[in-house]
């Protein structure tokens, strides 16, 4: 499968989300790939107020089967959530799980306004009912079970797609 | 030997002793909790990883500090906990200690935090669980006697990376009582185990195990040649409840020899940091000058136990 180049994808996904921007809104990546596109759109969307990220290795649903991850990340909002526009920024929206995690954790930091979601890549097969506000390429097919679509970012700062079969 | 802390896989089952436990873990643990400081700061100081789980803090010797943290760490989970101050309770009545143990999984325990006056009692109980299939119930030991008291250790190795990075390069000082504390155990065992190339113990013979140098420490009678250009003190309570015998003529003459002051950190390295494990005796092992000075570090030792804990209470749910 051809992959598209995902710098240009952070560039589109911006476009889709400048004309809804509100003087109240903050972007909060999910760690790890989704603060990296959050990084990029808080430039490209010159946004004022700093960014917020969320591991949510504290909040998945798998925890009791998998375990902990070993290098969970800390969380950081260096502002106010409360009444505020957020969109939670992530590198690709799967089955849905991380983001329900994701929404739990950020309403423990208070009651947001309300919330977008803004993703690079949809894989589909969701297993919640979640959806993204925002998406710069949806995946024409679905791949193998098992295999893993990851956000990459080399030294220079550039971001690339890639899949890894199971 | 299969270490009986651990699963087949390699993940914590059982926290009773950081002697043995391997580096990968005891990092791993630091690394777990360095999040976990955070939830402080959130509006919803919860997180929900052991939610629906009982912990059961069982204290056969009393403690504030140990039991409030650790019921802090379990509640900041979103567990349920259950204290019990069994000293005062159905061990004074003549049961025994497995039979209360034995109630208490009738009553849903996932988790026992056990503090005991006897060396190996947390040993004891999760060899207990083993036997009697019940082996998804961790334990943790919140200190056994002069054993240990691995948690302690831990949270002093977290302060210990937050202000100096890396242990490659430290020189420690254990100073005091060494030979009635646990918490000095543990740290010896951590410190050499993370890799902290000279391991410092000062204090007079009487207070000092036989064995000690076996352990891989440098041993100082001498307060003030043990202290100098060392990047860590670490501090012992002087354990007037454990002493038995005339093993010191008094506190004073104590402070005088082994009490840390100004005078004596100053033989430390510059940027030296000074922890304690609490309950400090001000004028009998530290001076308060030093206590409320700059280099100590006692009160964030306090507030990293929390996290710490919370560390390996979910690993201990993640692991079983």
């Amino acid at each position: 499968m051809n992959l598209p180049d995902a710098n240009v994808l952070c560039e589109q996904l911006a476009t889709l989300i400048r004309p809804q921007l509100r003087p109240d809104t903050a972007l909060v990546g999910i760690h790890s790939g989704g603060v990296w596109v959050a990084e990029r759109l808080h430039q490209l969307l010159d946004i004022s107020e700093p960014l917020g990220s969320i591991d949510v290795s504290f909040y998945r649903d798998d925890y009791g089967s998998r375990g902990l991850h070993p290098h969970p990340q800390k969380s950081g909002i260096p502002f106010d959530v409360s009444e505020r526009h957020i969109i939670l920024v992530d590198d690709v929206l799967y089955t849905g799980r991380t983001t329900r995690a994701a929404l739990n954790e950020l309403f423990d930091y208070g009651r947001p306004a309300c919330v977008d979601l803004a993703v690079l890549v949809d894989r589909g097969e969701r297993q919640l009912p979640i959806g993204p506000t925002w998406c710069a390429w949806h995946l024409p097919e679905r791949l193998p079970a098992g295999s893993k679509l990851d956000l990459k970012r080399d030294v220079a700062g550039n971001l690339s797609l890639e899949v890894k079969s199971a | 030997m299969l270490n009986p802390q651990l699963t087949k896989d390699g993940r914590l089952r059982h926290l009773l002793t950081l002697d043995g436990l391997p580096k990968a873990i005891l990092t791993e643990i630091l690394d777990i909790a360095a999040p976990f400081t955070e939830v402080a700061e959130r509006e919803v100081k919860k997180l929900p990883l052991l939610r629906g789980k009982s912990v059961f803090n069982v204290f056969f010797e009393n403690s504030t500090r140990t039991r409030t943290t650790f019921e802090i760490a379990a509640k900041r989970l979103s567990a349920d906990v259950i204290n019990l101050n069994v000293s005062t309770s159905s061990t004074s009545k003549g049961e025994t200690l497995l039979d209360t143990v034995d109630n208490l999984c009738a009553m849903g325990a996932d988790m026992f935090v056990m503090r005991h006056a006897s060396s190996g009692a947390p040993y004891l109980l999760a060899q207990h669980l083993r036997n009697t299939g019940r082996d998804h119930i961790s334990v943790v030991n919140a200190g056994d006697g002069r054993h240990a008291h691995p948690t302690q250790g831990l949270l002093d190795m977290y302060t210990i990376r937050h202000y100096k990075q890396d242990f490659t390069r430290l020189t420690v000082a254990i100073v005091g009582d060494v030979l009635h504390s646990r918490v000095a155990r543990s740290e010896i065992a951590a410190l050499t185990t993370l890799g902290v190339p000279e391991v410092r113990v000062i204090a007079p013979k009487t207070l000092l195990p036989t064995d000690v140098e076996r352990m891989g420490v440098r041993v100082f009678h001498n307060m003030e040649e043990g202290l100098k250009g060392v990047d860590v003190v670490m501090m012992l309570r002087l354990q007037n409840e454990r002493m038995s015998g005339a093993l010191l003529p008094s506190s004073g003459e104590y402070f005088k020899f082994y009490g840390l002051t100004e005078e004596k950190l100053a033989l430390a390295a510059k940027d030296a940091i000074v922890l304690h494990p609490g309950p400090m005796n001000r004028g009998v092992e530290i001076d308060s000058a030093v206590a409320d000075g700059d280099h100590a570090v006692i009160l964030p030792q306090v507030t990293f136990g929390i996290a710490v804990r919370m560390a390996v209470m979910s690993m201990l749910a993640a692991g079983n």
